[in-house]
């Protein structure tokens, strides 16, 4: 009984006439590191949305370990485990950082409930959220509020909030896309440093990340996915390289068989 | 049935100019009943006394509140757009305030009388009823007003920037479209037709100070459920509210006041975007 | 560990300056005597500012409606008292439950709007109670209201005197613990959800907060809390009209806790004083209605300049005179 962690089939979405995901099928098996990787525009986001809940899919159906969710709501997806992070940060601007963090341990450890004890006397919530911060090198701004930190750091509390959340499957769309190449180690770091029983499945774009980190890769290309298999074959296929043609991505791929 | 024809009018015609600036300007404009009381004691209360002939009154007094509601827009409104709804409601209020308390130091805190000049305060048979001639010309008035913003609003190109922008505020503008300019035309249409309404309607709707809050909700209730800029819908919704109104006061003369509110209830926790909202979903 | 320099992790700690408003109220007791019956109503409306403090500057929900609980309180406690009950705290505790319960059926249904649509629903639910209240003649009074509400000595040892000594320290009492426990969740994990329901309700359900659970137990609260001043109202002026119900009350609210300043609960505190202070001295001074050129003049001020009310001001002001540093 060897249920996926996360299985979803035959995905349909579109917005109007523009068919955005097309037959989409896809397994997560616990522990799983898998890479979701298209050209823009190819629907990568829109498929996290409905795997996540934030889109409702027009057809096919979504199961979390084994149990269906195609028409759950999000927090109840949240609180199975299922996280997912953003592209374009989404954040609460006017708290500071470790009060965001504080926010997503308590609500994660039911404590969101409590209407009397002052939240600065929650020692146990407070020290979590402090060690979320430490693994991802944010207790310098904890606190600052969220609308003052660089953009990079904001990527990196985005991170910290679906690690408070602990996650049994987690979506992380583009993490690394804002932050300074220099400080991308300690994203990367802290994602390599999870439990090794999380599914994980990460979009991105960068191939040497991608190599790293996956062992499994879906290409999407407009909404319908082209290929499935571990990123040395998926580089390597024909395919993939004629949907890359003309772009970066060549010299991207180019670099990443070299660098091997 | 004709009360509720020509009050649904006389709505529809104050409420038409809400429309667009909620639709377009995305502003909730508490105030705009005090454009339409504006109107009216301009009309009514100042200019028929000083003998000024009953048309003529209405009409200098539409094109005095459009002077004065650019003047607003340009002065307090432009802040608005985009601001907060909590922000909009307040700021709209204190205009409220401000002209109630204008109007009742220059008018008086009663209602105002209204004398309809001889000619018009007479009746006219139809044969199966005979009908005040003051709503005939309400209704027709009405019909003409509505016919014509129709025709503006879908034939013309302000109309049709217009309607562009309503639907997409920035696309219009990327298409290079005047956008402030335009909201400053259209609130200042939207404010005369007020007026207009206020006006046209005094002898129907009696002015008093508190006019303003008077037929806020009703006014809302109207705009709610068209959409929040759809015109067309306004009309119907208008015509219907009206209608609904005067015929549940007349048949069920102790509830009646309640059929309004909760059909708005209803109808707002059904379809929050309004019952022909076109805007696809996000 | 600390959690020092967290604007959130540090609110349940008290600050001196605090303790002023308290002593000023209870200073007043004593040095205005022959205030006390405005200055109780005073008192009652600073209250229902509180609640909507909690309700609009914590949870961020925008009504228009917010005297109907006060409203529901107010009739409740009265109607209570005239079949029989005198005693007052638990004729006001009833009044708040009423509301309570008044919210909690009716908050699952239209907290799930937002925006516009929502304050719109709030008038109209406005709309069709004070009409109901209107024309239910036989339970509310009708445009008469209902006089006679008579109390027992409260503890059975003060009694309700003329001038309204007992009604000032009790409504005074009643504020100090209704405040206390607003308090208290504000700065309580809680208090901190709200917040960012407030700010970013979409994300709260990517966290797996049931948003709507926790703005309908908000509302609950704020409502029960409105619910408490209407009846305070009721007990002190013996008296309930229709008035309670109106958005005139609800309006007056509004403009009470953004005059003093939205989300930081001494808002309607500052804000219901100045407010009855300036409609009295005007109304009494100049024309009735100039008030209302104020009041209205002052609404523009704010929106346009000075975001935080007069708190607000008064923030900017002592940061500008220590310096810069917070």
């Amino acid at each position: 009984m060897n249920e996926p962690a996360l299985e979803a089939k035959g995905l349909h979405k579109s917005f109007g006439a523009l068919k955005v995901t097309d037959d989409v099928t896809l397994r997560l098996d616990a522990g799983s590191r898998t890479a979701l990787i298209g050209p823009n525009g190819a629907g990568k986001t829109t498929l996290v949305g409905l795997l996540s809940g934030t889109t409702r899919p027009d057809g096919g159906c979504i199961a979390l370990h084994g149990r269906d969710i195609t028409r759950a709501a999000l927090a109840f997806r949240v609180k199975q485990g299922l996280v997912r992070t953003f592209q374009v940060s989404s954040l609460f601007a006017k708290l500071t950082v470790l009060e965001n963090i504080f926010l997503a341990v308590s609500e994660n450890e039911g404590a969101s409930g409590d209407l009397w004890r002052p939240a600065g006397r929650r020692r146990n919530l407070i020290g979590q959220a402090e060690g979320i911060m430490e693994r991802l090198h944010l207790t310098n701004s904890r606190h600052r509020r969220v609308s003052e930190i660089p953009y990079g750091e904001q990527r990196l509390l985005e991170i910290a909030l679906a690690l408070a959340l602990e996650p049994k499957v987690l979506l992380l769309d583009e993490p690394a896309a804002g932050i300074p190449t220099d400080e991308v180690g300690v994203l990367f770091d802290a994602v390599a440093s999870l439990p090794p029983q999380i599914a994980i499945l990460m979009i991105e774009h960068d191939m040497h990340v991608v190599r790293q980190f996956a062992s499994e890769v879906y290409v999407l290309v407009h909404g319908r996915v082209l290929t499935v298999g571990p990123p040395a074959e998926v580089m390597a296929s024909p395919e993939v390289r004629a949907v890359y043609l003309g772009t970066s991505g060549q010299s991207r791929f180019a670099g990443g068989a070299q660098g091997a | 049935m004709l009360y509720g024809v020509s009050y649904g009018l006389l709505l529809c015609i104050i409420s038409i100019g809400l429309v667009v600036t909620m639709g377009l300007m995305r502003v909730v404009n508490l105030a705009h009943g005090a454009f339409a009381a504006i109107g009216g004691y301009l009309a009514m209360g100042l200019l028929t006394p000083l003998g000024v002939p009953f048309g003529v009154a209405i009409a200098v007094a539409v094109l005095a509140v459009a002077a004065f509601s650019l003047a607003v827009e340009r002065v307090l409104y432009v802040h608005l757009y985009g601001a907060s709804e909590l922000d909009q409601v307040l700021l709209t209020v204190g205009i409220n305030f401000i002209v109630v308390a204008g109007l009742t130091l220059a008018f008086g805190p009663n209602v105002l009388p209204t004398r309809l000049p001889p000619s018009l305060a007479t009746s006219v048979d139809l044969g199966f009823r005979s009908f005040e001639t003051y709503r005939l010309i309400v209704l027709a008035v009405g019909v003409v007003v509505v016919a014509g913003l129709w025709l503006a609003f879908e034939r013309t190109s302000v109309g049709a920037q217009l309607r562009a922008a309503v639907d997409n505020r920035s696309m219009a503008q990327a298409i290079g479209i005047d956008v402030p300019r335009l909201f400053s035309i259209a609130f200042m249409v939207g404010s005369a037709l007020a007026a207009l309404g206020g006006a046209l309607g005094a002898p129907l709707l009696p002015l008093e100070p508190l006019y303003p809050f008077k037929y806020l909700v009703l006014v809302l209730v109207i705009v709610a459920l068209s959409g929040f800029g759809n015109v067309k819908a306004t009309v119907f919704v208008a015509m219907f509210v009206g209608i609904v109104d005067t015929a549940a006061r007349y048949f069920l003369p102790d509830s009646g006041a309640f059929a309004i509110y909760v059909m708005l209830i209803v109808l707002i926790v059904w379809r929050p975007d309004g019952l022909f909202s076109r805007r696809s979903p996000t | 560990m600390t959690t020092d320099g967290s604007p959130f992790l540090e609110r349940h700690r008290l600050r001196p300056l605090e303790a002023a408003w308290w002593l000023m109220a209870l200073a007043f007791f004593f040095a205005f005597p022959e205030y006390l019956a405005v200055a109780t109503s005073v008192l009652v409306m600073a209250l229902f500012a509180l609640s909507l403090d909690l309700l609009l500057g914590f949870a961020g929900v925008v009504s228009l409606g917010h005297a109907v609980s006060f409203g529901i309180g107010a009739y409740v406690s009265a109607l209570i008292n005239l079949a029989g009950w005198h005693e007052a705290l638990t004729g006001a505790l009833v009044g708040g439950a009423a509301s309570g319960l008044f919210a909690l059926a009716i908050g699952p249904l239209i907290l799930r709007l937002t925006g516009l649509p929502f304050i719109m629903v709030t008038l109209g639910i406005g709309a069709i109670i004070y009409e109901a209240a209107n024309k239910a003649v036989w339970l509310t009074g009708g445009d008469n209201g209902l006089p006679g509400v008579t109390l027992d000595p409260l503890f059975g040892i003060f009694h309700w005197s003329v001038f309204g000594q007992t009604g000032y320290l009790y409504v005074l009492g009643w504020l100090l613990v209704l405040f206390y426990l607003c308090r208290r969740i504000v700065s309580s994990p809680f208090g901190m959800t709200l917040q960012g329901v407030r700010e970013n309700p979409e994300r709260m359900r990517l966290i797996g907060a049931p948003v709507l659970r926790h703005l309908v137990t908000g509302y609950a609260i704020a409502s029960m809390i409105a619910g408490i001043a209407g009846a305070l109202s009721a007990q002190t002026n013996a008296f309930v009209g229709l008035e309670v119900l109106s958005l005139n009350t609800s309006i007056d609210g509004l403009v009470m806790l953004v005059l003093g300043g939205v989300g930081r609960l001494y808002g309607g505190l500052i804000g219901a004083p100045v407010y009855m202070f300036v409609q009295h001295f005007a109304q009494q001074q100049w024309n009735p209605y100039y008030w209302m050129f104020l009041i209205g003049g002052l609404l523009i001020v704010i929106v346009r300049f000075s975001r935080g009310g007069l708190l607000g001001l008064l923030d900017d002001l002592l940061r500008r005179v220590r310096g810069g540093v917070p």
